[in-house]
């Protein structure tokens, strides 16, 4: 039975897009057969975040008005097996997303997936409900600020009351934190709100802790999901989240300042 | 004459123009069509106020009428206009009454007047006067931004916390068994009696009965602390819950 995987957050710019395309890469890399959505119909990202813009022909929206086949619009990732993107139409809106629509899709999707991510875009208007409705489970990305944290209190919010599971009265869908864009030294400094004070607020078990890493922004650029990046920060954190999405105790990593140098020890206090 | 009808003509004045306007009109509830009753009764009324039907206009209202057992084939409207006319009255038209009696007075040549809606079924409503039961509400999962949550004539237990940005609204008394966040209102039809209690006090409102403390109003010996609310003399008063 295929699980169906919403990555939202509420507030834009916080890293859903780069998470969707890590997340997904990450299961497929494991040897899940995964499918992403991006369900930001009028502003196409992930294509870009996975580098396959250019192949691009037929769009979610156009199986939805049966326009065209699943087949047909899946594109294949080239370089990870198992891995493929669903793009969102960019010359659309998100009106375009019926329940009907997006139930038969996903539907289709299920016969030949194990898992399906479902990249949600920013808002609590219809393209987000749309994709968290059918979730069995969320990735809540937030960042280590109060207003994005707010933002992320009112998508569990709106997931306990508003998805399929709340309305038909299944077990909730499971929610799971992933804090990006994390920088440990300006935590300490108290610029930015701890690991703590965030699992205090939402009050969810934490997923995985992305570090603030300038390599998000080179692979994104370059079209590269960053979990593809070996040996950085960001692609080992998220390659870190993928293990324990399936089961795997992992410690966190990243959430304590990088240990200081002899010198800075020795001059750094006082 | 010509010369007068041609300046009608001229200022182009139509022969009528229709206004709406609303009447009083008397209602005959209409209860059987047994013609021998009905003039009897009719002879009676006209004995006891007989300045009173004089050409009257009425309403034939045929909601209490029982359907005819031998069917409709023995309604007869015409007869029926011809001795309400015969004894001072006018009807102008029915109301209520099921399709197929409406159809036969329309072929009579009775107009259908809109149903009196409410009329019967405002009558029929019992009127409430004992109190509604007390009835509390128990959330047991946290309330979220956004959430607003209404305990109608009963007291709010929420055993979660209350983020900010979201509502708790009780018509009683509120509790929460974990951090308060965002907005409690207690006692909000008025009930000055009523309390609220929360294990960590962050709210961004309190009110109890309309009476209001803003997050910044409230004192930072306060801030984080156990502690119940209610109102003294019109004020509110934060205590620390002792353990």
């Amino acid at each position: 039975m295929a699980t169906v995987i919403v990555v939202t957050s509420g507030k834009g710019g916080v890293g859903k897009t780069t998470t969707s395309a890590s997340f997904a890469t990450g299961l497929a890399q494991r040897g899940y057969r995964t499918v992403v959505i991006d369900f930001d119909v009028g502003l196409r990202n992930l294509d870009l975040i996975m580098g396959c813009e250019r192949r691009v022909v037929y769009d979610f929206v156009n199986i939805i008005n049966g326009e065209a086949n699943l087949n047909q619009a899946l594109i294949r990732d080239k370089r990870v097996e198992n891995l493929h993107i669903l793009p969102a139409s960019q010359t659309r809106d998100k009106e375009a997303l019926t329940k009907e629509g997006v139930d038969r899709v996903l539907n289709e999707l299920r016969q030949s997936f194990e898992y399906i991510v479902c990249d949600s875009p920013a808002g609590i208007e219809r393209g987000a409900l749309m994709a968290l409705y059918f979730a069995d489970e969320a990735l809540v990305v937030t960042n280590p600020e109060v207003s994005s944290v707010r933002d992320s209190d009112r998508i569990l919010g709106i997931l306990a009351s508003r998805s399929r599971r709340a309305e038909q009265g299944d077990p909730p869908v499971k929610e799971h934190l992933v804090l990006a864009r994390y920088a440990p030294e300006r935590a300490d400094r108290g610029d930015m709100l701890s690991v703590e004070d965030v699992l205090e607020i939402l009050g969810i078990p934490l997923l995985g802790v992305i570090p603030e890493s300038q390599t998000v922004l080179q692979s994104s650029n370059a079209g590269v999901p960053v979990i593809l990046e070996d040996g950085s920060d960001a692609g080992t954190a998220y390659g870190d989240l993928v293990d324990r999405f399936l089961g795997k105790n992992l410690p966190h990593r990243f959430i304590t300042p990088q240990k200081k140098g002899f010198l800075k020890r020795l001059f750094g206090k006082g | 004459m010509l010369l007068r009808s041609s300046r009608f003509a001229a200022e182009n004045i139509p022969p009528f123009e229709l206004k709406g306007s609303l009447f009083t009109l008397t209602v005959l509830h209409l209860f059987q069509l047994d013609r021998a009753a009905i003039e009897r009764h009719l002879v009676e009324k006209v004995k006891q106020a007989p300045s009173f039907f004089n050409n009257t206009p009425v309403v034939i209202d045929l909601e209490g009428l029982a359907e005819p057992p031998k069917g409709l084939d023995g309604v007869d409207f015409n007869s029926l206009y011809e001795l309400l006319r015969g004894h001072g009255m006018a009807p102008v038209g029915i109301r209520n009454g099921s399709p197929e009696l409406q159809a036969v007075a329309r072929q009579a040549g009775l107009p259908v007047l809109p149903d009196s809606r409410s009329s019967a079924s405002a009558v029929k409503k019992p009127e409430r006067t004992e109190l509604a039961p007390i009835r509390n509400r128990i959330i047991n999962h946290p309330v979220r931004s956004g959430q607003q949550i209404y305990a109608a004539d009963g007291d709010l237990i929420v055993l979660g916390t209350v983020s900010a940005g979201a509502e708790l609204i009780a018509d009683g008394n509120i509790h929460i068994y974990g951090t308060l966040r965002g907005r409690a209102l207690a006692g909000v039809k008025g009930d000055i009696e009523t309390w609220i209690f929360c294990q960590s006090l962050e709210a961004e409102l309190i009110s109890i009965a309309g009476r209001y403390r803003i997050s910044e109003q409230i004192d930072s010996t306060d801030w984080g602390k156990a502690v119940q609310i209610h109102l003294v003399d019109d004020r509110l008063v934060i205590d620390h819950l002792t353990r």
